[in-house]
C-alpha cells in the first residue's frame, strides 16, 4: 500500500475525560483520505513538543469517509502525548500513513467475533467493528477499563454491536478483568484483542483455553514505523520482525508468548 | 545550478548526500517518499556473512534530541541479500553502496569476495565500529592494529572503492583514520553512534535489552563535525562526514568541516523525504554564495 507523509488540520479535540482526547483530522490540503485498513496505525510528528524528537505511533481508531476525516484516540502517557492531546482546534500536524497490516477477516458470517479493547487499546476497535458490520458480520465487543470513566466512545460501539463491559472497580458492567468477564464462557469462534500486554497475553491464554482464535495488536517501541531501523521487533516463530511492517496485528499463534 | 558531483575514489556521486547504514533499510522503505534515484547514492544495513537475529527487545529508546538504538546487526546475511534483495533494487539509477561487518577478519573477507563480482556494488563501506557486537566489531575499530587489519583484508578481497567507516569511540580518531589510509582505504566515513546508557528509574533497570547502545540524532552532530575536521586534516583520502544530520544547513556544516559527502541517518525516520530537501538546499546555498562547484567548500575551515 503506497504511504504518505500529508499535514492534517485539527477539526475537533474532544478532552473525553483528563487523559484521553478524541481528534478528528482533516488532511490540510483538501486531499481524500487515502486507502486505510482496520488495525493500521500512522506515525505522528509532534513538533510543539521540544522533547520529543521521533515520532509517535497512533492506531487509526476510526475512518469517516462521509467527512474525509480520522480519528485518533490518544492517552497521556508522557511528553508528546499530553502535547497531542492539548492540540487546539485549527492545528497543523504533519502524519505518515497508513502503516501496518490489518486484521484478518473472520471466516463465516456467521461465526461469533469478539473484539476486546483494553483501555486505550480500544482504538482500533471501533473502525474494524464497523468494517466488519458493513460486510456483513455481528462483531460484539468487550471493553475493559479501570473505572466507568475509562471505557471511551461506548455509544459508538453500541451503534455496532452488543458491547460487554468489564471494570475493576465494578462501576459499570462486570466487575473484574476482561479476561474473567462472563461473556468469555460462550462459544466464540474469533477474537481480536489490543490493550496492554499484560492484558493480551492474558486474552491470548483465553483464547487458547476456550479453542477460539486470536490475533493481537502490539505496541512495541517503534523509531521509523517503514521497516527501516529495525527497532520495534517482536520474536515470533519466525525469529524478530518488525511490528511497524510486519504487525501490529499478529496472530498469536505466530509469537513466542508463554501462555 | 550549480555543480553538486563529487568523487569518492573512483566512484561518482551525482551529488553529495548518502543514507546511513541501517537507517535507510534498502532503500525500497522510501520509494513511497523520494525518488531515488536522486540520490547521490544510499548505504544498505550492515551485512554480516551469516544470517544474524540482532539483539532481543527493547532495542530503542528515544534520547534527548537522539535516540539509543541495540540493533545489533540484525539482517539474513549477504546470500541472501545477493539472491533477493540485489535483483530488486541494482537498476536504481544512483550508486548502492553495501555496509559490510563480520567478527573476525575472515568474515569480512568472506563478504567482500561475494560482493565483488556485482555491477550493480561499485563500493563497500566497512563497518568496524559498531558498538552492539560482542566480540569484533568494536575491537577492530579502536586500536590502530585491528583497523588496520581489517582495512587490509578488504582492500586485497574487494577491489573496487572501500570506504572504512570510523568509531567515534576512541581516544583520537586520527590515528584509527591514519592507519586505515595506509592500508590502502579509498574513503573513510564517520562518524558510527557513539556509545551510550539510559536507565529506566521508576523500574530500575536499563531502558535497552543490551544495557548500552549507540547514541545518534542531532545531540551527536557537534562531536561528528569536531571529528570530520579533525580527521579531514589527518588523512589525505575523501572523508564522508554523518552524525545528526537533520536539514541541510546541517550538510553545509559538515562540506565545511572537511566531508566531500555527506550520509543522512536518523533524520529519515522524522522526515524521511528529508534526502531530497538536503540536495534542494545545497543547490539553493551555492547559488546564494556564487558557488559554482560545491568541492570549492569542501573544507573550507
Ligand atoms: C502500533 C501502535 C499503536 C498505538 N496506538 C495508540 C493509540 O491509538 N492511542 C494511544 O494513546 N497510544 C497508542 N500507542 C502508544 C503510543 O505510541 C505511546 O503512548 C506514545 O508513543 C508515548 O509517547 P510520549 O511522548 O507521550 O511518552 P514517553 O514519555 O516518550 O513514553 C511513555 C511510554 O510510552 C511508550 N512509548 C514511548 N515512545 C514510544 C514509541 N516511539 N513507540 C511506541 N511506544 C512508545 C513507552 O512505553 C513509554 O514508556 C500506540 C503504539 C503503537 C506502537
Ligand atoms: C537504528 C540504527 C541502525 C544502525 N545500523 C548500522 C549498521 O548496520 N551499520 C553501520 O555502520 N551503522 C549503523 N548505524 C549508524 C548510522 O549509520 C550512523 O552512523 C549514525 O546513526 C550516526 O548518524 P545519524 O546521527 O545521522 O543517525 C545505525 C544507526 C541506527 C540509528
Ligand atoms: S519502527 Fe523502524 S522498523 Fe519498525
Amino acid at each position: 500500500m503506497k504511504k504518505y507523509i500529508l499535514d492534517f488540520i485539527i477539526e475537533d479535540n474532544q478532552h473525553l475525560s483528563d487523559i484521553y482526547s478524541l481528534l478528528i483530522l482533516k488532511p490540510a490540503t483538501g486531499d481524500t483520505l487515502p486507502e486505510i485498513h482496520p488495525g493500521q496505525f500512522v506515525q505522528i510528528s509532534i513538533d510543539d513538543s521540544k522533547t520529543t524528537f521521533l515520532r509517535r505511533p497512533i492506531s487509526i481508531n476510526y475512518v469517516d469517509r462521509n467527512n474525509n476525516s480520522m480519528w485518533l484516540l490518544v492517552r497521556k502517557a508522557g511528553e508528546g502525548t499530553s502535547h497531542l492531546t492539548a492540540m487546539p482546534i485549527g492545528s497543523v500536524i504533519n502524519i505518515i500513513l497508513p502503516l501496518g497490516n490489518s486484521f484478518s477477516i473472520p471466516e463465516n458470517q456467521s461465526d461469533r467475533i469478539l473484539l476486546i479493547g483494553g483501555g486505550v487499546g480500544v482504538a482500533p476497535m471501533l473502525y474494524w467493528g464497523s468494517y466488519l458490520k458493513e460486510h456483513g458480520y455481528n462483531p460484539e465487543f468487550l471493553l475493559g477499563a479501570r473505572s466507568a470513566k475509562d471505557i471511551l466512545e461506548l455509544e459508538y460501539f453500541q451503534n455496532i454491536g452488543t458491547v460487554h463491559i468489564s471494570t475493576e472497580d465494578g462501576s459499570l458492567g462486570e466487575k473484574g478483568l476482561v479476561t474473567s468477564h462472563s461473556i468469555l464462557k460462550d462459544r466464540i469462534s474469533m477474537i481480536y484483542c489490543c490493550g496492554p500486554a499484560p492484558m493480551m497475553k492474558a486474552v491470548a491464554k483465553v483464547a487458547n483455553t476456550i479453542g477460539a482464535g486470536c490475533e493481537v495488536s502490539l505496541e512495541n517501541m517503534m523509531a521509523c514505523g517503514l521497516g527501516a531501523c529495525l527497532c520495534c521487533v517482536e520474536n515470533t516463530v519466525k525469529g524478530n520482525v518488525c511490528v511497524c511492517t510486519e504487525g501490529p496485528v499478529f496472530n498469536i499463534n505466530q509469537l513466542t508468548w508463554q501462555i | 545550478m550549480a555543480n553538486l558531483a563529487v568523487n569518492i575514489g573512483n566512484l561518482s556521486l551525482k551529488n553529495p548526500v548518502l543514507t546511513a547504514s541501517g537507517t535507510f533499510g534498502y532503500g525500497e522503505e522510501f520509494s513511497d517518499f523520494i525518488d531515488l534515484n536522486r540520490l547521490g547514492g544510499f548505504i544498505i544495513k550492515g551485512t554480516t556473512i551469516n544470517h544474524r537475529e540482532g539483539n532481543p527487545y527493547p532495542r530503542m529508546i528515544e534520547t534527548p534530541s537522539g535516540m539509543l538504538n541495540a540493533v545489533g546487526l540484525q539482517n539474513k546475511g549477504v546470500d541472501y541479500f545477493i539472491n533477493n534483495i540485489y535483483p530488486r533494487i541494482k537498476d536504481v539509477d544512483s550508486n548502492v553502496i553495501v555496509n559490510v561487518s563480520g567478527a573476525t577478519v575472515d568474515d569480512y573477507i568472506a563478504v567482500c569476495e561475494k560482493l565483488a563480482p556485482l555491477d550493480k556494488i561499485n563500493a563497500i563501506e566497512v563497518n568496524i565500529s559498531c558498538p552492539n557486537v560482542k566480540q569484533g566489531g568494536m575491537a577492530f575499530g579502536t586500536t590502530c592494529d585491528g583497523a588496520a587489519q581489517v582495512a587490509k583484508a578488504v582492500r586485497q578481497a574487494f577491489p573496487k572503492t572501500v570506504i572504512i567507516k570510523l568509531s567515534p569511540n576512541v581516544t583520537d580518531i586520527t590515528e584509527i583514520a591514519r592507519a586505515v589510509e595506509a592500508e590502502g582505504a579509498d574513503a573513510v566515513s564517520l562518524i558510527n553512534t557513539l556509545l551510550g546508557m539510559s536507565i529506566d528509574i521508576e523500574r530500575q533497570r536499563p531502558h535497552l535489552s543490551t544495557i548500552t547502545g549507540g547514541l545518534s540524532g542531532p545531540a551527536v552532530r557537534p562531536v561528528a563535525v569536531r571529528m570530520v575536521w579533525q580527521v579531514s586534516h589527518a588523512v589525505k583520502i575523501p572523508v564522508i562526514g554523518l552524525g545528526g544530520i537533520m536539514n541541510g544547513l546541517d550538510a553545509i556544516e559538515f562540506i565545511l568541516a572537511g566531508a566531500c559527502a555527506i550520509q543522512v541517518g536518523t533524520a529519515n525516520f522524522i522526515d524521511p523525504s528529508v534526502t531530497m530537501k538536503i540536495i534542494d538546499y545545497m543547490d539553493d546555498y551555492c547559488n546564494r554564495h556564487g558557488i559554482n562547484d560545491i568541492n570549492e567548500i569542501v573544507g573550507l575551515i
